[in-house]
């Protein structure tokens, strides 16, 4: 099985530091590839190497089996990968639907869109269908995004990705600020959105939540790839033993990769 | 991997197909989508709708009072007349407002607009075509300066504030460098005759006003500059992830601040026919106090044409009823004051109580 997404002998210095250290990284299309590593592991700086924010200093990105650069995160879009940022990037005076087709508006047919005039009614009802297929409980069009709970909030972001990016999904800890029946729900929205077959890569320091959603686990130390997992052989003894080097040198799963 | 080929060919989500039909892994993919609140009652709940309100009572209360001198033609004629250019340049500041900007220089922009304009007619012909290229000089010069606030701002990242305190000192000291400090009088007498028309009641100068309000009300809000506009905003970090050209929507912003200002100066020419050096100290600051008491957010991301309109009709409605009534002029000045920070703590509550949520 080739992986629809591929890094191979990553590397990124800023200076003296070495952030990354070839890395690897694969992630596979319809699964939850979780990526897992301590603070300065190099976690972030791989993700913005992968959606295009950052350039690298050597390596190669292959992208269902044929190499790729990433000029800007736009290229990168153009490609079918988003990125659900932490912060979440959303428009909080403006309402769902608007958030959603933010930079990709639909115009109007004919002379009118040729103005520039909007399809208002197409956007409020593409994005509409959008988050019940989802599952989402975003009910309310009208509200501004900012009146909306943290969830839903998410669920909006994550829906906006999910309408744009055929290939990868980056999601930045989706569920850091989040209370505990949210997280769920927002889980449940990842995993439906894996199961449409687009790849989603998961940014977590939660051990459980990475055990519970991802199909395939990765660990970054020191800017290298110490340990790749399948979702259901590991446990939370061994995810932490990878990151903080208890378990070194490592073992190695079926799944294959791994630390050299 | 063909099986993945399929589904990521369906979970291809384009402008085009239709994401609920295109999925079959959620059952609740037929549920209907939530009704839409009735139109009546989304208006209900903004503050231009508030504001129409006031501004209707006041309009009651002093036709009540002086129906022999408030509700009469003449009189309505005035206050459009008095509006009908600070409303010109509202229209522009809506637009800068709404993007989270900010532009106090336009009464200078307007005044530097004006002199120019009138040098190049002063010693030409008196005749329809000097009229029209001053017209199009005195929009061009407005057009200039705005693009230097424009790129001051998005691309040195000077503060609006701070960037157009500069051009409102520059440009009227750049206006006085022209005229040596005197107003220019011998504006050609072919502009006037436009005054002499009211079609419908109204002069041509407040149906330019009125021209401009609607063809950029409908920009603002049925266009994709428009939504850009409110994008920007509401929050340029997204806006700039989202793709949007994020510095040069801004430039054009106030770009188009400073020609609509370049239109005011030329409406201003006509009207009072001398290029007011020194009568146009205020007019940013009552643009400004109009376009916030009309609704638009100082914060960005909100904001409506006709609410701005509605705004700056409500200070000039209540200075001519204070003068009507013989009351003391200066305490309309208070009342807005108030007015103004009232709206602007109202909507610094609404936002902290929605984002408590």
């Amino acid at each position: 099985m080739t992986a629809l997404l591929e890094a191979i002998g990553i590397c990124k210095s800023y200076g003296h530091v070495e952030v990354l250290r070839e890395v690897d990284f694969s992630v596979n299309a319809g699964e939850v590839t979780a990526l897992i590593g301590d603070n300065g592991a190099g976690k972030s700086t791989l993700v913005k190497i992968l959606s295009g924010t950052i350039s690298l200093d050597s390596g190669t990105i292959m992208l269902d089996g044929k190499p790729i650069t990433m000029s800007s995160p736009t290229a990168a879009r153009d490609l079918g990968i988003e990125t659900v940022y932490q912060d979440l990037a959303l428009a909080p005076e403006l309402g769902p639907a608007e958030n959603t087709f933010a930079g990709r508006e639909i115009l109007k047919h004919g002379f009118l869109g040729m103005l520039g005039v909007l399809d208002k009614k197409a956007m409020r009802q593409q994005a509409g269908e959008a988050f019940t297929s989802m599952g989402t409980d975003v009910k309310d069009l009208d509200a501004p995004v900012g009146a909306l709970s943290g969830g839903q909030k998410q669920s909006v972001a994550i829906c906006r990705s999910v309408m744009w990016a055929d290939k990868v999904i980056f999601m930045d800890e989706p569920t850091a600020a989040l209370g505990v029946r949210q997280t769920g729900k927002v889980l449940e929205l990842v995993r439906r959105v894996a199961d449409r077959g687009v790849a989603v890569v998961l940014i977590s320091h939660n051990m459980p939540e990475v055990l519970e959603v991802a199909d395939s686990i990765q660990v970054l130390r020191l800017g290298k790839r110490v340990a790749e997992y399948r979702g259901a052989d590991a446990t939370v003894e061994m995810l932490v033993g990878a990151m903080t080097g208890a378990l070194d040198p490592v073992t190695k799963t079926a799944a294959g990769g791994g630390a050299p | 991997m063909s099986q993945l080929d399929e589904t990521g060919a369906t979970a291809a989500i384009t402008g085009k197909s239709n994401p609920a039909v295109s999925t079959g892994t959620d059952p609740t993919a037929a549920a209907v989508l939530p009704p839409r609140r009735p139109a009546w009652r989304r208006a209900v709940a903004t503050s231009p709708f508030y504001m129409g309100c006031v501004l209707l009572a006041m309009i009651v209360v002093f036709s009540i009072m002086k129906p022999d001198s408030f509700s009469t033609v003449a009189n309505v004629r005035n206050i459009t007349l008095d509006v009908a250019m600070l409303q010109v340049m509202a229209v522009g500041m809506t637009f800068v407002i709404v993007a989270g900007g900010f532009d106090i220089s336009i009464s200078s922009i307007l005044v530097f607009s004006g002199v120019v304009a009138a040098k190049f007619m002063e010693n030409r012909a008196d005749n329809w075509a000097t009229v029209i290229v001053g017209a199009i000089i005195c929009i061009l010069c407005g057009t200039a300066w705005g693009l230097f606030n424009g790129i001051c701002i998005a691309k040195l990242k000077v503060p609006p504030l701070i960037t157009t305190l500069g051009t409102l000192g520059a440009a009227l000291g750049a206006a006085q460098l022209i005229t040596a400090g005197s107003d220019v009088r011998t504006v050609p007498q072919t502009m006037f005759v436009i005054t002499r028309y009211r079609p419908f009641g109204l002069s041509w100068l407040v149906w330019i006003a009125i021209f401009v309000t609607i063809v950029f009300g409908l920009i603002l809000a049925f266009t994709r500059y428009g939504r850009h506009t409110y994008l920007i905003g509401s929050n340029i970090e997204s806006a700039r992830r989202a793709g949007i050209r994020v510095d040069r929507h801004v430039i054009s912003l106030y770009a188009l601040n400073g020609s609509l200002a370049g239109v005011a100066g030329m409406v201003s020419l006509t009207r009072f026919s001398t290029t007011t050096i020194s009568g146009h100290s205020q007019d940013a600051l009552q643009v400004i106090t109009g376009v916030v008491l009309g609704g638009t957010s100082v914060f960005g991301g909100i904001g409506t044409m006709l609410g701005t309109a509605i705004g700056i009709l409500i200070p000039a409605v209540l200075t001519n009823g204070f003068v009507v009534l013989n009351f003391q002029p200066f305490g309309q000045q208070i009342v807005i004051g108030g007015v103004l920070i009232g709206a602007v703590y109202i909507d610094q509550l609404r936002r902290r109580r929605r984002d408590r949520i």
